[in-house]
C-alpha cells in the first residue's frame, strides 16, 4: 500500500479556473513530475493535495481513504509532507531545530510532561535530536547544525525543508521546486536525494523547472498548461509530445518577448 | 560538564535576585522589588504565548482579575485558606481560557488583539458592576497569606516586603524554569512552529488550533496567578487589575524588554516598574518621560532592550 491517487481535481479562484479536472497517482517508490508553464497551477495542486486549498471538484484518495479537504495535520498524520517553493522555514530556529519540529508528530507527548521537564519529554527530544543530526548529515548540513536559518543561504534552507519533511518520515512527499535557486553542485545533490528517497519506497510528487533532472528521475511526467493536464507519461514520451512542446515554446518565446 | 543556556538564564535570574537588595537604599525597595518579581511572573507567561507561540493578546489582564478576586473571595465564601483561593482562581482563568481560547485563537493579527481586548474588558465590567459581590469600583480587601507570620515563626526576622520579596523571588524561578523547559521540549518546537510559519507547522502535524489554545491557556495561569499574588500582597483589590492598562503595561514589558525571550520580558518588567519610581522626581513629567523613553527604546531596539544589550554586550567583549 501506499497509493496516492487524485482524481478529477479542481479549484475555482473568484471564477478563475486555476486547476480543473487533473488526474494522475503515484505509487511507492515512483516519482511523479508535474511539469508546466509559471502559472499552470502546480502549487495550487499541491495545495489542495496537502489540504491547504480546499478543492472545489474531484478527490484526493492515500491509500483508498477519501481525504479530500482534509485539514494538513491530519494528513500529514497519514502520512504525507511536504516542502514549499516560497520557503517556509522556520528562520527564529537553528537548523537543527527546524527538523526536529519536522518530527513533530513522533515526539508530541504530555504539555505537563514538558512543563517539568520530566525523563520522558527529554528522551523524546533526546531520541529526536539523534535523528535531526543523521536527517541533517544525509542533506550535507551537519556542519551548520547549530545556525540560525535566517543566517542560512538560499540553497542551504532548500535542503533545510527537505530534511524537516523526511523528519516527518512521509510515504508520500511533495517537493516544489527544490532546486530552485540552487547552483549545478547543489542541483544534483538533491537528484540523487530525491531517487535515493523514492528508492525507499516513498511516493514522490515532485515539481520542477530544470527540465534535465525531470527528465532524468522521474518515473512518470504529468505536463499541466492553464490548469488543465495537457499530457502526460514516461519521460522520454512527454518530452516528445507536441503539445507540451508547443506550451514550453509558447511561453518561452512570451519571456523573450517581454525580455526583448 | 557543559551548562545549557537553560541553566545559565537560570542561574543569572537567581543571582540577579539575591544580589538587587544591596542595592536597595530602604525597605520600601523589597515592595517595589516583589512587584517586579510579581510582573515578571505574568510576562513569563507571555512570552508564551507571544514570542513562542506568536499570538497576541491585549486582555490577559482579565485573568488577573479572575485570580485577584478568586483570591479575595473564595476564603470569605468558603472559609479556607487564601492559598486555595489562588489555586481556585488558577484553575478557572485555564477553565475560561480554554473556553474562549477556541473561538477568539482562529482569529489572527489585529483581529485577535481587539478580540482578547474585549476579553479584559468584559472582566473588568463584571468586576466593576458586581458591587455586590466585589465591592465594586472601590475594591475588597484580601485576607492576608500569612507569609510574614510564617517567617517569624522560623525565626527569619524579615518585614513584611523583605519577605514577599523572597518569596515571590523563588516563585518567578519556579515560573521561568517551567518556560525555559518548555522553550526546548517538543510542545515549545510545535508553538515556536506556529510563530515561524503556521502553514509549514500544519503540514508537519502540528494541530494549529490545540497549540495555540496550550500556549493561552498556560499564559492564562501565569496571569492569574500573578494577579492573585499581587491582591495578596497589596491585601487589597480592585477592578483595575483586570483593567485595559494593565494588559497593556504588561504587553510593554514584554515586548520593550524583548518578548522572545524570558529573561527579556523579565528584564522589560524590572524597568518598566522601577522605572516610574525613579521618574518621580521629573514630577509632572513623569508620563512624558517614560513614553519617550519607550519609543526611543523600540525605535532604536526593535528586538527588545534585552536582545539588543545582549548583542551590544557580545560585540563589546
Ligand atoms: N489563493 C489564490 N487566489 C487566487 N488565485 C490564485 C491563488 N493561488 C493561485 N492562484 C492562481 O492560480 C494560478 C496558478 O498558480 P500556481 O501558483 O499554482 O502556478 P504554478 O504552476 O505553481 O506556477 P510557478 O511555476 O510560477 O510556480 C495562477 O494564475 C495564480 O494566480
Ligand atoms: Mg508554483
Amino acid at each position: 500500500m501506499g497509493l496516492l491517487d487524485v482524481q478529477g481535481l479542481g479549484i475555482s479562484f473568484g471564477g478563475i479556473r486555476a486547476v480543473d479536472a487533473v488526474s494522475f497517482a503515484a505509487k511507492p517508490g515512483e516519482i511523479v513530475s508535474v511539469i508546466g508553464p509559471n502559472g499552470a497551477g502546480k502549487t495550487t495542486l499541491f495545495n489542495m493535495i496537502s489540504g491547504l486549498y480546499q478543492p472545489t471538484d474531484g478527490r484526493v484518495t492515500l491509500d483508498g481513504e477519501d481525504v479530500t479537504g482534509m485539514a494538513p495535520h491530519r494528513l500529514a498524520a497519514r502520512g504525507l509532507s511536504r516542502t514549499f517553493q516560497n520557503l517556509q522555514v522556520y528562520l527564529q530556529m537553528t537548523a537543527l531545530e527546524n527538523v526536529m519540529a519536522g518530527r513533530h508528530l513522533a515526539e508530541k507527548g504530555s504539555v505537563l510532561a514538558d512543563l517539568f521537564n520530566l525523563p520522558d519529554s527529554r528522551r523524546r527530544t533526546a531520541e529526536t535530536q539523534e535523528i535531526a543530526h543523521a536527517l541533517l548529515a544525509r542533506v550535507g548540513l551537519d556542519q551548520i547544525a547549530q545556525m540560525e536559518a535566517s543566517a542560512l543561504p538560499y540553497g542551504a534552507l532548500k535542503r533545510l525543508e527537505i530534511a524537516r519533511a523526511l523528519a516527518a518520515n512521509p510515504r508520500f512527499l511533495l517537493l516544489d521546486e527544490p532546486a530552485a535557486g540552487c547552483n549545478a553542485v547543489e542541483t544534483a545533490e538533491i537528484d540523487r536525494l530525491i531517487a535515493e528517497i523514492a528508492g525507499e519506497g516513498v511516493a514522490i510528487l515532485l515539481v520542477e523547472h530544470d527540465m534535465k533532472l525531470v527528465m532524468k528521475i522521474s518515473s512518470h511526467v504529468v505536463v499541466l498548461d492553464h490548469g488543465v493536464k495537457i499530457a502526460e507519461g514516461p519521460p522520454g514520451k512527454v518530452s516528445q509530445d507536441p503539445r507540451v512542446i508547443e506550451a514550453y515554446l509558447g511561453t518561452q518565446a512570451d519571456e523573450a518577448h517581454a525580455v526583448g | 560538564m557543559r551548562l545549557s543556556g537553560k541553566a545559565w538564564a537560570l542561574i543569572a535570574l537567581a543571582v540577579i535576585i539575591a544580589l538587587a537588595p544591596l542595592a536597595f537604599p530602604s525597605s520600601f525597595y523589597y515592595r517595589v522589588g516583589a512587584l517586579i518579581l510579581i510582573n515578571g511572573l505574568a510576562v513569563t507567561g507571555l512570552v508564551i504565548l507571544f514570542g513562542y507561540a506568536g499570538q497576541i493578546s491585549l486582555g490577559h489582564a482579565g485573568f488577573a482579575g479572575i485570580g485577584g478576586y478568586a483570591a479575595a473571595l473564595i476564603p470569605i465564601h468558603l472559609g479556607v485558606h487564601p492559598v486555595f483561593g489562588l489555586i481556585a482562581g488558577a484553575i478557572l482563568s485555564a477553565g475560561l481560557a480554554f473556553l474562549i481560547g477556541r473561538p477568539v485563537l482562529r482569529l489572527k493579527g489585529y483581529y485577535l488583539a481587539v478580540a482578547t481586548l474585549g476579553f479584559g474588558i468584559l472582566v473588568y465590567l463584571v468586576l466593576n458592576n458586581e458591587a455586590q459581590l466585589t465591592g465594586g469600583p472601590d475594591g475588597m480587601s484580601v485576607e492576608r497569606l500569612g507569609l510574614r507570620a510564617l517567617s517569624d515563626a522560623l525565626g527569619l526576622g524579615l518585614n513584611t516586603s523583605q519577605v514577599w520579596y523572597w518569596f515571590m523571588g523563588v516563585v518567578l524561578l519556579i515560573g521561568a524554569y517551567l518556560a525555559l523547559n518548555l522553550f526546548t521540549s517538543p510542545t515549545g518546537r510545535a508553538l515556536r512552529s506556529l510563530h515561524d510559519s503556521e502553514v509549514a507547522a500544519g503540514t508537519l502535524g502540528v494541530d494549529v488550533a490545540r497549540y495555540k489554545l496550550t500556549a493561552f491557556v498556560i499564559s492564562a495561569v501565569y496571569a492569574s496567578l500573578a494577579g492573585s499574588l499581587q491582591a495578596l500582597l497589596n491585601g487589597f483589590v480592585t477592578p483595575d487589575v483586570a483593567g485595559f492598562l494593565h494588559s497593556i503595561q504588561w504587553v510593554t514589558m514584554t515586548v520593550l524588554g524583548g518578548a522572545g525571550t524570558v529573561l527579556g520580558a523579565i528584564f522589560g518588567a524590572a524597568v518598566l516598574t522601577a522605572l516610574p519610581q525613579a521618574l518621580t522626581v521629573f514630577k509632572e513629567y513623569e508620563h512624558m518621560m517614560l513614553g519617550l523613553i519607550m519609543m526611543v527604546v523600540m525605535v532604536f531596539m526593535p528586538a527588545g532592550l534585552f536582545p539588543s544589550l545582549a548583542k551590544l554586550f557580545r560585540r563589546v567583549r
